[in-house]
């Protein structure tokens, strides 16, 4: 944590709603204390953020550029728009096109109902998506003897790399390849089943927004995850 | 290496050369190398000796002199240092004449004619020793007035007057955004850190673009000098030079002559007798284009995965771990002993008004010189492309320029007369870019090339954030389709708005400005588009169209 700008008090505008905040919080935390909600798919309490979903995009005044709300410092007199109708298009777009990009057929998915990528689609109201499916043909990997790995549900959110390796410690997860070829994958490419490194926590499982990685057995309704990750992250923070 | 001993070091390198009456300097740079310049090295240097004349020319290997397509370049050199001829296409074969002719009549079949605009119009500042100098030996450099900025700057200047003197020249990054150099390096002057870097960016990515490499391959010594001068202007202490390994050579040049600098005291421990440290180090691309992005560049240098990482903090708030670093390109850095030795105000007398100095171009596609060139901010882009790129060959048409590569636009005929400067080239939705200029004739089809570039942007596209990993693809998908004939208005109106989707919410430099050469070419060749669409024909002949058959199957 950065001391100099946390000891920092900035005052600045969201939504015209004047905000106090210290000046090592993102826009995103902010606005969350203040009751704006701003959509978000890569982010996740406890972790790093990284910036790479883009559906937190927000407006700052005096700037032509966007700015990820979630990994974007708050500074003094900004002013922030959260939810113009250009950002509300942006975010339907972009949605449309992590559809668009892997096999997600909510119908027949363990986490239909409790998906976040779902979730979101009806939130910003996406009816139906206007690019043609890809339907890329991906791998599931189900060599673990507790948890699936399904490629055609990940939206490479990096959630599971981030938890495991910031709070489990054992960095099980990574990317592998570039652009559309990216995948999810587990140590060096290897099965799941085979990782040395995996400790079968199944903290992946709980921060996976959508059932791209999920537990064996379990059926639709009880694909419910658990938020324990913040918790844990803070706790952290005050013994180191 | 004090001021003594490097003065020492000239003289005895001049007086070494004064009994030399001729020097033969045979380009051994990438071009030239590749139609085995090597080949004609060895055989000029062996003919010398034979015809027992190796106390009388000295033959040497030196940088690239630019017109590559005519290489092997050959240049024959009085004792003064004046040219006597420059031959072209120099094979081993005609070493026996090329020898006989030095101070004598010229080998008139091999001439090169260097009183053509090609080379009579071109500014050297950055490539001023390029096929000059031998880039394996720091004595030349030095010679060449080499390390004497550096030594300037040590005993002369404070390091914020160093700074000042940057940001009076009013040079702007050569690596692709023109950020004022000056400003930068204050910034990282500035941060309150005990750690700093340097970092020189030489992953030149763009297609068809080898500024860089000549420069590295040409006159290593100069980058490192402009280097040593940044470290010592911002307070940094270490460098990296970021390297694609697709340049074997450069990397053999930079770490010889780091070597060598090292050996005379220019670089490591109390340099030339003063307190100032600096290391520099080589590190190796692994052929990533986004890892030309600074974020990217400083996580593959920390051994992560390259890929960047939102902005603010900029790299010199928080850089290589996490420390204020300082990373320019290449050119940039070449242009530095210059300034510190004629002044910021010399520098800032050349180019146009927002653009000072020179950029080097890279002369690619249909023009008769195919080379690099270096010409001052603010020439016309007809006089590049006719005058100095000679025009377009086989009498053909000329239809555009493509610049920046990936992340630039085709610019059309009508904006021929706009000088070129990093204001006029965005003006017109492309941008200056690194230099690779790309030239178009009637035989290029525009959406073809569109196509060509996003296919690139998709394949490079880091895969980190969702508009550029899968928008890159989708737009490729559309572009396919146009070139096929088989597009809707409805896919080409979906096209336009992934242009603006990419443009605005992308996370870095490489999904922002993806979407540029369609848009330029949507813009300025729209008529090429509709032919495909509408009149399912590609008017260069390039597309293969599917028949109508074929597509109501
Ligand atoms: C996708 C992408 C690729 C880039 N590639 C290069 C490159 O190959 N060489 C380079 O000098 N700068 C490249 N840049 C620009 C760098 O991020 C950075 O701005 C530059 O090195 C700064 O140096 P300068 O101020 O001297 O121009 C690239 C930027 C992007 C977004
Ligand atoms: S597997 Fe789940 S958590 Fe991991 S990147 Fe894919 S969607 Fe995100
Ligand atoms: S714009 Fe492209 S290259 Fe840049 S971070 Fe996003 S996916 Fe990676
Ligand atoms: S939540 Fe901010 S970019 Fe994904």
């Amino acid at each position: 944590m950065n001391s100099t700008l946390a000891s920092q008090i900035v005052t600045l505008k969201i939504d015209g709603k004047d905000c106090g905040a210290r000046g090592d919080e993102t826009i995103l935390s902010v606005a969350r204390e203040n009751g704006i909600d701003i959509p978000t798919l890569c982010h996740y309490d406890g972790l790093t953020d990284i910036g790479a979903c883009r559906i937190c995009l927000v407006e700052v005044k005096g700037s032509p550029k966007l700015f990820a709300a979630c990994s974007t410092l708050v500074t003094e007199g900004m002013e922030v728009s959260t939810n113009s109708p250009r950002l509300q298009r942006y975010r339907k777009t972009i949605l449309e096109l992590l559809f668009s990009e892997r096999n997600h057929v909510c119908a027949v998915c363990v986490s239909n109902g409790h998906c976040e990528l779902q979730a979101m689609a009806m939130k910003l109201g996406l009816t139906h998506v206007r690019l043609p499916y890809r339907y890329p043909n991906l791998k599931v990997d189900a060599t673990h003897t507790r948890y699936v790995q399904d490629d055609n549900r990940c939206i490479l959110c990096q959630r599971c790399v981030r938890v495991c390796a910031e709070i489990e410690g054992a960095h099980v997860w990574d990317i592998m390849g570039r652009g559309i070829e990216a995948r999810a994958i587990t140590d060096l490419n290897e099965p799941w089943g085979a990782s040395t490194s995996c400790t079968s926590c199944g903290k992946c499982v709980h921060v996976c927004p959508t059932a791209a990685i999920f537990e064996k057995g379990k059926s639709a309704g009880e694909m419910v995850k658990r938020s324990f990750v913040s918790e844990l992250a803070a706790k952290r923070e005050v013994y180191e | 290496m004090t001021a003594e001993e490097l003065n020492e070091l000239i003289e005895q390198e001049v007086e070494a050369n004064k009994l030399f009456v001729h020097s033969i300097n045979v380009c051994v740079a990438a071009g030239c190398l590749s139609s085995h310049a090597d080949q004609t090295l060895d055989a000029l240097k062996k003919e010398v000796k034979a015809k027992g004349l190796d106390k009388e020319i000295k033959v040497k290997g030196v940088g690239c002199m630019g017109l590559c397509a005519a290489g092997p370049l050959v240049e024959i050199r009085d004792a003064s240092n004046a040219a006597q001829v420059m031959y072209q296409g120099v094979q081993g074969e005609h070493a026996e004449q090329v020898v006989a002719s030095a101070g004598k009549q010229s080998v008139q079949s091999l001439v090169c004619d260097t009183s053509i605009p090609f080379f009579a119009k071109q500014v050297k500042i950055v490539l001023e020793n390029c096929g000059l100098i031998d880039p394996e030996r720091i004595e030349e450099y030095i010679v060449a007035e080499g390390y004497r900025a550096l030594q300037k700057c040590l005993q002369e200047l404070a390091p914020t007057k160093v700074v000042e003197e940057v940001t009076k020249s009013g040079l702007r990054g050569r690596g692709g955004a023109g950020f004022p150099t000056g400003l930068k390096w204050a910034t990282v002057a500035k941060a309150q850190n005990k750690q700093k870097y340097v970092i020189c960016n030489a992953d030149e990515g763009d297609p068809g673009a080898f500024m860089d490499r000549s420069v590295l391959e040409s006159d290593p010594h100069r980058v490192l000098e402009g280097m040593a001068i940044a470290a010592y202007a911002t307070g940094a202490n270490r460098g990296y030079i970021y390297c694609r390994a697709e340049y074997p050579l450069a990397v053999k040049r930079l770490k010889n002559a780091i070597k060598q600098a090292e050996r005379v005291g220019i670089l490591g421990q109390g340099i030339m007798g003063t307190t100032f440290n600096f290391t520099v180090e080589v590190r190796l691309g692994a052929g990533a284009f986004v890892c030309g992005e600074e974020t990217a560049l400083i996580h593959s240098i920390e051994g992560k995965r390259g890929t960047p990482r939102p902005r603010p903090p900029f790299p010199a708030q928080s850089g290589l771990w996490g420390c204020p670093t300082l990373i320019n390109n290449v050119e940039t850095f070449a242009n530095i002993p210059p300034i510190l030795r004629k002044g910021g105000a010399w520098f800032a007398s050349i180019g146009t008004e927002k653009s000072k100095g020179t950029k080097v171009f890279a002369l690619a596609g249909r023009v008769s010189n195919t080379g690099l060139v270096e010409v001052p901010m603010g020439m016309k882009l007809r006089e590049i492309v006719f005058s100095l790129g000679g025009g377009i060959p086989d009498g053909k048409k000329f239809k555009a320029v493509q610049t920046g590569g990936p992340s630039g636009g085709c610019i059309p005929e009508q904006f021929l007369d706009m000088e070129v400067d990093y204001d006029s080239i965005a003006k017109v939705g492309s941008i200056m870019g690194s230099g690779g200029m790309i030239i178009m004739d009637e035989t290029s089809c525009m959406v073809d090339v569109a196509k060509f570039f996003m296919e690139f942007c998709k394949s490079e596209s880091c895969g980190k954030c969702v508009p550029c990993r899968v928008g890159t693809s989708q737009m490729y998908d559309i572009l396919c389709k146009v070139t096929d004939g088989t597009a809707t208005p409805e896919e080409i109106a979906m096209l336009e708005e992934l242009c603006d989707l990419l443009k605005s919410t992308s996370l870095c430099g490489l999904g922002m400005t993806a979407p540029n050469p369609v848009l330029t070419t949507m813009k300025y060749f729209r008529n090429e588009y509709d032919a495909h669409i509408q009149g399912k024909k590609c008017p260069a002949g390039v597309c293969k169209i599917k028949a109508a058959q074929e597509v109501l199957v």
